[in-house]
């Protein structure tokens, strides 16, 4: 009964994005979006995946395209092309995947492959093998661990990228120009300033929390490095980027980045050297099960470190963007 | 006891929904920003807070209810400090449309 609210919520939404032409309310739409599929991901019983889905989605992605809207404008250019091509691939290609879908199993049908290949040996075997009371760290740390050394590299390369892209050399002159903008703009929200000044120590806690408790709950590096991120974030937002600036070195930010990758990397290496599998951690240590807790601890501390400072790469690039073509537009006024 | 704490739950949990349902209509009804700002208020602060005790009451174990407890204490921290935010934004913007009219008001008037 849930699921079918849920999903018919989602539908709701999905379909007043399309509809939608003021772009910030189409971001607002997307973080309900992703707020929605992390419920009906609690309501499978995925834990660790509504997590994320509320961190990232809900959170920080919305952060980050409502920043990309206000360099680019609010509202959708309309369009001149006869949408006519586009509906008939779009109507193609989704007829054959709903055909792909009767082929399935039924949902939750007890014989569908993949209840039957790796799933048992996970949840059977997993507490021996690894020794950690959540299986969904065991199997994404553990098992899968090449998985998601490959996701870490699309993130850092997603850094790299944003990066190359928009990159500004800043001049001293410049900054000071935008301090001062930024200080008249930031002087009004003392409220704001306050309680935000009380919450950050405790995001950054519960950040490490979630670090570090991957083991035995929901979480992990994913999920804590982007709510380090949206600490930093909120301090940037209320106390000016150059004052975040003077705080966090972009220099040492770029190097935790490449650092968490290469952390991550080289524990496979490590095993690899002991004679082992890639990113077999029993290699690790004496004691199988201890190198395993070593190694997991490890790459979710690379994995951590890498989304944190990727992230804060992110928004300082495209805040810094912005605050250059705002000072164009003033300089021209 | 447990007759008292189970009813005094469903009473707290009852009138938080009653809240909330109230805060919906009340965003769908209300003429202007201000007053629909005033239904959310109540529903993020008064309905949560009337939720989550309720909750507190009808959980035995100890750290959930501390957990609880927490998540409570956020709430009545970050909730009205968010409906303070959107009403000053809402209230500059406002000062910022009225000053925008009068400057071409009168641009347009020194005009003709």
């Amino acid at each position: 009964m849930i699921d079918i609210v849920l999903l018919a919520f989602l539908v709701g939404v999905a379909v007043a994005i399309v509809y939608m032409k003021d772009l910030l309310a189409v971001v607002m739409l997307t973080g309900i979006y992703s707020l929605l599929s992390a419920s009906f991901f609690v309501a499978m019983d995925s834990v660790d995946v509504a997590f994320t889905e509320a961190a990232v989605g809900a959170g920080i992605s919305t952060l980050l395209m409502l920043v990309a809207i206000t360099m680019t404008g609010r509202s959708e250019h309309p369009e001149r092309h006869k949408p006519l091509l586009a509906l008939a691939v779009v109507i193609v290609t989704g007829s054959l995947l709903i055909y792909g879908t009767l082929d399935m199993p039924y949902f939750g049908s007890a014989e569908a492959p993949i209840h039957q290949h790796v799933a048992p040996r996970y949840i059977n075997d997993s507490m021996q093998e690894i020794g950690v009371p959540n299986i969904v760290t065991s199997v994404l740390a553990s098992y899968r661990a090449f998985d998601t050394f490959g996701e870490v590299v699309v993130i850092f390369t997603a850094g790299i990228g944003v990066l190359a892209l928009l990159s500004v050399v800043r001049r001293t002159e410049d900054s000071s120009k935008i301090e001062s903008f930024n200080t008249s703009m930031h002087e009004q929200h003392l409220i704001l300033r306050v309680v935000i000044k009380m919450l950050i120590p405790f995001i950054l806690l519960f950040a490490f929390y979630v670090q570090f408790h991957g083991d035995f709950g929901p979480g992990g590096g994913f999920q804590a490095g982007v709510i380090f991120a949206s600490a930093i974030f909120l301090y940037a937002m209320l106390f000016g980027m150059n004052t975040t600036r003077r705080v966090i070195n972009q220099s040492v930010i770029k190097f935790l980045a490449a650092f968490g990758v290469l952390l991550y990397g080289s524990v496979g290496v490590v095993s690899l050297l002991n004679g082992k599998n890639f990113f077999d951690y029993s290699a690790l240590s004496s004691d199988p099960v201890a190198g395993q807790h070593l190694g997991i601890l490890l790459i979710e501390l690379g994995v951590g470190l890498t989304v944190a400072s990727v992230m804060v790469i992110i928004f300082f690039n495209f805040v810094g963007r912005r605050d250059i073509s705002q000072m164009k537009e003033k300089k021209d006024i | 006891m447990d007759t008292i704490l189970q009813v005094s739950s469903a009473l707290f949990l009852l009138i938080g929904s009653f809240l909330c349902l109230s805060g919906g209509v009340g965003i769908l009804r209300f003429p202007d920003f201000y007053t629909r700002m005033h239904a959310v208020g109540v529903t993020e602060t008064l309905a949560t807070t009337m939720i989550l005790i309720g909750l507190i009451l009808h959980n035995p174990s100890f750290m959930v209810d501390l957990k609880l407890l927490i998540i409570l204490l956020m709430t009545l921290f970050i909730s009205p400090t968010a409906s303070h935010a959107l009403a000053n934004a809402a209230i500059h913007e406002d000062m910022a449309k009225q000053t925008n009219s009068k400057l071409n008001s009168e641009a347009t008037s020194s005009k003709s």
